[in-house]
């Protein structure tokens, strides 16, 4: 079950960890991904912090950490495929962190998340 | 704000799924469903209908047409045989850049093609002319589009049959049901194409016409940018402006030997005393290509130095993005012209110095009609 930021991420709960990438919605708005800095494994981020960097062809943006914790892994492949955050959003994952408070209840589901951008 | 004005082919715009937004006073297409990297290797591959109504057009008559323009444009106007075109740059008294434009000779009349956010100041520049016996008169009731793109003479072939005997910066008139379209072979992609100036009432018509052919696509001002990056011409406002002169604006070629020191009507246009040394002794700071090592786009306004920590700032980039036929970022920036193409130099990104080699404009070789 996906949850959502209002950042347009979306949240996957994989054990102890977090998946996170950008919504269908994000990453149309953004146009044809080009480039992608993400941040080094084993970094404490907090919440709101601006942890990737992610350039269209219009324009450059930022992803922020949806919640405070530790950097556990990252998408080592995205960086020689942007393009596939536009073609495959929701497998493009970015990282995965560990929160310092696993409740995400405070996101968005899946119908909140659709409001929002409806 | 003042309201956004529309083109002819607004509605077309939002009918084909164009995302429209404000440039230059207008509300113009950015992309259309496509997208910006598609538009744009479309372009290259195919061909690409560009609404480019935006931009000025303006009509000089009189006797002494060419000899007056030649005291606002440091090119040779005089000698611009009838149905061709050339580039040129409004100067000031500085030695500066007012606005780059195209002049037609279209035999008793220059037609000129200004910039969209320059037109009104242009056209009162020109005004200035009136004493000289010139009259001025803004077209205010054609649409202006362009087809860009290999098989850009191939489809306009189809409705006008002549277009394929026009070589590059030819202009010619033609009939196309019952009126005259203004065509040059002409455009702002590096690629082979036409500039077609249509009246207002057949723009949607015509432009549909060329949208029903296979190998056409609508293109916005997205991929537009990233062409002309590529093909290494300038954009006003962002390449040059007031503060950058023709020589460092890498624009020399537009000032003719007849017109600098020596020549048979040197001067004798706005800022020449400026100008004209400069382009003999050569400028302190050139408009050169950049070429990323990275992914990473440098983009308007990213600071260059000479060493990857500490050094000398030595520019910052005028335009910058992803070329998408090159595969890889490419800007331009105002540097100074001893470094040599090859060179690494650093560029300044979120707080990291990026390599960047100097290489040669144009990143895209274009493919013009001789």
């Amino acid at each position: 079950m996906l949850k959502y930021t209002k950042d347009h991420e979306w949240l996957r709960q994989d054990g102890d960890d977090v998946v996170v990438g950008i919504t269908a919605h994000a990453s149309e708005q953004l146009g044809d991904v080009v480039f992608i800095e993400l941040p080094d494994v084993g970094r404490e981020v907090a919440a709101g912090e601006e942890i990737v960097v992610i350039e269209s062809v219009k324009a450059a943006s930022d992803i922020v950490a949806p919640v405070a914790g530790t950097i556990t892994a990252v998408n080592e492949a995205l960086p020689d495929t942007p393009g596939s955050v536009n073609d495959d959003p929701l497998t493009a994952w970015f990282f995965r962190i560990r929160p310092a408070d696993p409740d995400l209840s405070g996101f968005l589901d899946e119908d909140a998340y659709q409001q929002l951008i409806g | 704000m003042a309201e956004l004005r529309r083109t002819a082919l607004y509605d077309l715009h939002l009918s084909l799924g164009g995302k429209m937004v404000p440039f230059a006073g207008w509300e113009m297409p950015v992309q259309f469903p496509m997208g910006v990297m598609g538009e744009h290797l479309h372009t290259r591959a195919e061909a690409g209908l560009f609404d480019v109504s935006h931009m000025g057009q303006v009509i000089l008559r009189g006797e002494d047409m060419a000899q007056a323009l030649e005291t606002l444009v440091p090119a040779d106007i005089v000698g611009l045989a009838p149905a061709r075109q050339r580039y040129g740059l409004f100067t000031d008294k500085a030695g500066g850049i007012l606005d780059d434009l195209m002049i037609a000779n279209k035999g008793d009349h220059l037609l000129l093609v200004v910039n969209a956010a320059c037109v009104d100041q242009d056209i009162a520049h020109l005004r200035g002319l009136e004493a000289q016996g010139v009259t001025v008169t803004p077209v205010t009731d054609r649409a202006l589009l362009a087809l860009q793109g290999p098989k850009a003479e191939t489809v306009l072939a189809r409705l006008i049959p002549g277009v394929t005997a026009m070589k590059f910066m030819d202009v010619a008139e033609f009939d196309w049901q019952g009126v005259t379209l203004w065509v040059s072979r002409s455009g702002y992609t590096g690629e082979d194409g036409f500039e077609i100036s249509v009246p207002e009432a057949v723009a949607v018509a015509f432009a549909q016409a060329l949208l029903d052919a296979p190998e056409v696509a609508p293109i916005g001002l997205g991929a537009r940018d990233s062409l002309r990056l590529e093909a290494g011409m300038p954009l006003y406002g962002h390449d040059m402006d007031r503060d950058t002169s023709p020589a460092q604006a890498a624009l020399g070629w537009s000032v003719p030997k007849i017109r600098r020191q020596d020549g048979a009507r040197a001067g004798g246009f706005p800022g020449a005393a400026a100008i004209l040394p400069e382009l003999a002794q050569g400028p302190a700071r050139l408009r050169r290509g950049l070429r990323p090592d990275g992914r990473a786009p440098i983009r308007e306004g990213v600071a260059i130095f000479d060493a990857a920590q500490g050094g000398t700032r030595i520019g910052q980039v005028c335009s910058g993005g992803f070329g998408p036929s090159v595969g890889g970022p490419v800007a331009m920036a105002l540097l100074p012209p001893e470094i040599p193409d090859g060179a690494t130099v650093w560029a300044e990104l979120r707080g990291k110095r990026v390599a960047v080699t100097l290489t040669p404009i144009p990143f895209h070789k274009p493919s013009y009609k001789r």
